[in-house]
């Protein structure tokens, strides 16, 4: 399939549905719309590893991409969970992300130039493949995180980095919230340029992860250690870890909560019995894990109000998004007018009823 | 208003001109001066042409327009009142911080009202517990680093941090030296409170992250004053390096310089900073600075901040690279003192060009990284072709060009062939696969570029976005659009959902 393939397609149904690798499909409303598979827009088009980019179509799984990345020694910073075939579009449209974005940013940050097929079959390109570019508007910001809802992303240009030569992490546990916060927020505060910085909370005990990267990646860790102020241990083989890390953002219903890091304590304190979570405590970003949907509720009241979202599960939720800023939705809703006017993509599935 | 949007295309946007601003008549400004009056106070509206001639320009002097009127603000609430006026009269409008843009993005619109935000410069909140600070903005970009150190620092660092905004930044997405490895504007601003062009005030975002829905912030930071202006800004603020160490290393050539930079770059070390000049800006440069720089063919700056034992390691690294790649002059900044030193050269550059040359134009072009041979060597076939002298300032590491086009504007046609000479150079850029602009912003400058970059579909999308904001068009007309454009009628009926049919969801 070629983008212009998909464009014609897109022209031809009423409702239309992007889907990659499928690892996401419960994290909003199924909705009644053709789904249209970019799995066929598999091509790596360009890997320019001279200069750390790369233009992917939609449908390339992030797997093979980081692949054919690290065998240059670099990688692409966005480690969300992959499932079986996470796709870069699925991931940019989703805006998920793992343990990286506490140094590299999210996939807005990454994201250096979009291709996107709109409703009448436009095919329309902004930003470029250079890192820095301030000409036109930034459409690609807009695209992700906007779920299929404004049109398909068809190609991806994005910013590479070197992929660490060593990395080292430093590990502790508490079942005292404070005291977890407390270390959490001691070294988010220092420019200790730390790859991860990951708290975690389950079964009423914590965990702090502290990653390091590059060439001194174990004596950065070591000297970190002091600054922790819990008993500490050193894992300088680390990547089962990480890994683990990044899975408990999936679950029956989690919930990414978009708080501050001081919330912290708050958050723990309103996980009922069964609920776990896993936090980028520099960010304030958390993925908190429920036992039920009927759990969803009482999460948002307490930790009004800050923003929460249920992705995994939305499908079994009434209201999977937070309620946005009437001002701010009215502009959102004209957006989604001018972009799909049509009414095309994903109708009814995003927040405020978009 | 209405008449004109029925008859645009029903497709969408479509090009029609002239743009909006032809219609106040001057009774109507008349009224609208009075109504500015009485929402900011007398002493803060000049309509007095030699009183308007303060802002007839921003940092780049050849465009220049007089407004019919200039507005200072004192506080988010008259901002919004003003440009709730000016959509009522029908007035086009344009936000201005402290006119040190260099593309022309703040030029006023003739017969419009210019909104001056150098009034509104408080600091409203620092919270460095979450690593944030919230300001008004009219403040400088050097005032929040302040605001928050000597724990904490705000990146994006433009040469003119000293005087320009933080109102300007957003609506620019400055870079500046530091970029490459802090990233720009936009990784920084995590909220906004706006005022839309129809006069409404929203808040985009705010302390946190991933805010639900569209990303409206992500849209507006680069806008250029063409979707709103922004009367509050919350912005990312980071813990200060541990270390700082800079380097100077001196070259026969630019060519030289640029292998070096590379291998810096492929070696998986991240400069905060790696900055070059060719030889006319170093001689530029050492007359303004005096920082003692040899008259080599190339200097590259290299500035590596982060954890000591990093940069301790990687210091070594890059002195050793650049030895290997034929500098036989590397200077180790010893102190604070010699650090200034070599950035006060690095900043003075495109101001000493003042003392080489006449006059010049900035160009603001991007290429990717590896191109920077074969791009200086056609810029410098183009220097010859033209019979004109250009010097190059570049961010090496994200591939930022500044090319000083340096004429005579005493010389009859001169200005011409250096202005052409330019778009040349910015062709250049585009066919080794760049940009048109790297950190200066499209403007009035650089727009008649946009549709080399850009086709009809793209432009057409970035109209979309325009038309969502400000489907009058009263925001910064004439500015990074190559041609006015109007906005049609949201077209097609917008189907309504089943849920919004059983009652189960509405739309505002």
């Amino acid at each position: 399939m070629t983008v212009e393939e998909a464009a014609a397609a897109i022209r031809e149904h009423d409702a239309v549905r992007p889907r990659g690798g499928g690892t996401k499909l419960g994290w909003s409303p199924r909705g009644d719309a053709w789904d249209l598979d970019t799995r066929p827009l598999n091509r790596i088009l360009e890997h320019n590893e001279g200069d750390f980019t790369a233009v992917l179509e939609a449908g390339v799984p992030l797997v093979e991409a980081q692949a054919a990345f690290g065998a240059a020694g670099q990688m692409l910073a966005l480690d969300p969970p992959l499932g079986t075939g996470a796709t870069i579009g699925g991931v940019m449209a989703t805006n998920d992300s793992g343990p990286l974005r506490h140094r590299y940013g999210g996939v807005r940050d990454l994201v250096v130039g979009v291709t996107v097929v709109l409703s009448d079959g436009t095919i329309a390109k902004s930003g470029g493949k250079v890192i820095k570019n301030v000409a036109g508007y930034d459409l690609a910001k807009l695209f992700a995180g906007s779920f299929g809802t404004l049109g398909l992303i068809a190609r991806v240009a994005l910013r590479l980095h070197p992929s660490p030569v060593h990395t080292a992490t430093v590990t502790a546990a508490t079942d005292d919230p404070a005291a977890l916060a407390g270390a959490a927020a001691r070294l988010a505060a220092l420019p200790l340029e730390a790859d991860s910085l990951d708290v975690s909370w389950r079964d009423g005990s914590g965990r702090l992860d502290l990653r390091f990267g590059g060439a001194t990646a174990r004596e950065r860790a070591h000297a970190a250690r002091e600054h922790v102020g819990l008993d500490t241990g050193l894992d300088e083989d680390d990547a089962e870890r990480w890994a683990e890390l990044r899975e408990r953002q999936r679950g029956d219903i989690v919930v990414k909560v978009s708080g501050r890091p001081t919330d912290l304590p708050t958050l723990i304190g309103a996980l009922p019995a069964g609920g776990s979570l896993v936090s980028r405590a520099a960010l304030g970003l958390s993925w908190v894990s429920l036992p039920g949907p009927e759990a969803v509720a009482p999460l948002r009241e307490a930790l009004a109000p800050r923003a929460c979202t249920v992705l995994d599960g939305a499908d079994r939720v009434d209201d999977p998004w937070p309620t946005v800023d009437p001002g701010a939705l009215a502009v959102m809703r004209r957006v989604k007018q001018r972009f799909d006017p049509a009414g095309s993509f994903r109708p009814g599935t995003f927040v405020g009823g978009l | 208003m209405d008449g004109r949007l029925r008859d645009a295309a029903p497709e969408g946007p479509t090009i029609t001109a002239p743009a909006a601003q032809a219609d106040a008549s001057p009774r109507d400004l008349r009224a609208l001066v009075a109504e500015l009056r009485e929402i900011c106070g007398d002493d803060w509206v000049f309509t007095q042409e030699h009183q308007l001639r303060t802002y007839e320009s921003d940092g780049l002097l050849q465009y220049r327009a007089i407004p019919a009127a200039a507005v200072v603000p004192g506080g988010a609430d008259e901002v919004r009142r003003v440009v709730a006026a000016c959509a009522r009269a029908e007035v086009p409008w344009v936000a201005r911080g402290a006119g040190s843009g260099l593309s022309g993005g703040a030029l006023p619109v003739e017969d419009g009202v210019l909104i001056v935000l150098s009034r509104m410069k408080r600091i409203l909140e620092i919270d460095l517990e979450n690593h944030r600070i919230c300001v008004e903005p009219g403040v400088t970009n050097a005032n929040v680093t302040a605001a928050v150190a000597p724990a904490f620092f705000y990146p994006p660092d433009p040469s003119s941090q000293i005087v320009c905004s933080i109102g300007g930044n957003v609506a620019e997405n400055s870079g500046g030296a530091h970029c490459f490895k802090y990233g720009f504007t936009t990784n920084y601003v995590t909220g906004l409170e706006l005022v839309l062009p129809d006069g409404e005030m929203v808040q985009v975002g705010g302390r946190e992250l991933d805010p639900p829905g569209y990303d409206l912030l992500g849209a507006f930071v680069g806008s250029e004053g063409t979707l709103g202006v922004a009367t509050k800004v919350w912005l990312r603020i980071v813990p200060s390096p541990e270390t700082v160490r800079t380097l100077v290393a001196f070259f026969d050539s630019t060519r030289e310089a640029g292998e070096a930079v590379s291998d810096i770059v492929q070696g998986g070390v991240v400069p905060g900073a790696i900055e070059m000049m060719d030889a006319k800006a170093i001689e530029a440069a050492e007359q303004a600075a005096r920082a003692g720089f040899p008259m080599r063919g190339a200097a590259l700056l290299v500035e590596l901040d982060g954890a000591e034992r990093e940069c301790d390691a990687r210091f070594e690294e890059v002195s050793t690279i650049c030895a290997r790649r034929g500098s036989d002059d590397v200077r180790v900044a010893r102190d604070e003192a010699e650090r200034q030193r070599f950035w006060k050269a690095r900043k003075a550059a495109f101001a000493a060009m003042g003392r080489i040359s006449p006059n010049y134009f900035v160009q603001d072009g991007v290429i990717p990284r590896t191109t920077l041979p074969q791009v200086l060597e056609r810029i410098e076939e183009l220097g010859r072709e033209y019979g004109l002298i250009v010097a190059n300032v570049f961010h090496a590491g994200d591939g930022n060009l500044h090319p000083l086009v340096c004429f005579d504007g005493a010389v009859d046609g001169e200005a011409a062939r250096a202005e052409e000479l330019s778009g040349r150079i910015l062709e250049a850029c585009l066919e080794a696969g760049g940009s048109i602009t790297g950190e200066h912003g499209v403007g009035v400058d650089k727009k008649r570029h946009m549709p080399k970059m850009f086709g009809e579909a793209d432009l057409d999308a970035f109209q979309r976005l325009r038309c969502a904001f400000d489907p009058a068009g009263l925001a910064n007309p004439g500015k990074v659009m190559p041609t006015p454009r109007l906005c049609g009628e949201v077209p097609g009926e917008y189907r309504q959902h089943p849920l919004e049919a059983a009652g189960l969801a509405e739309r505002m």
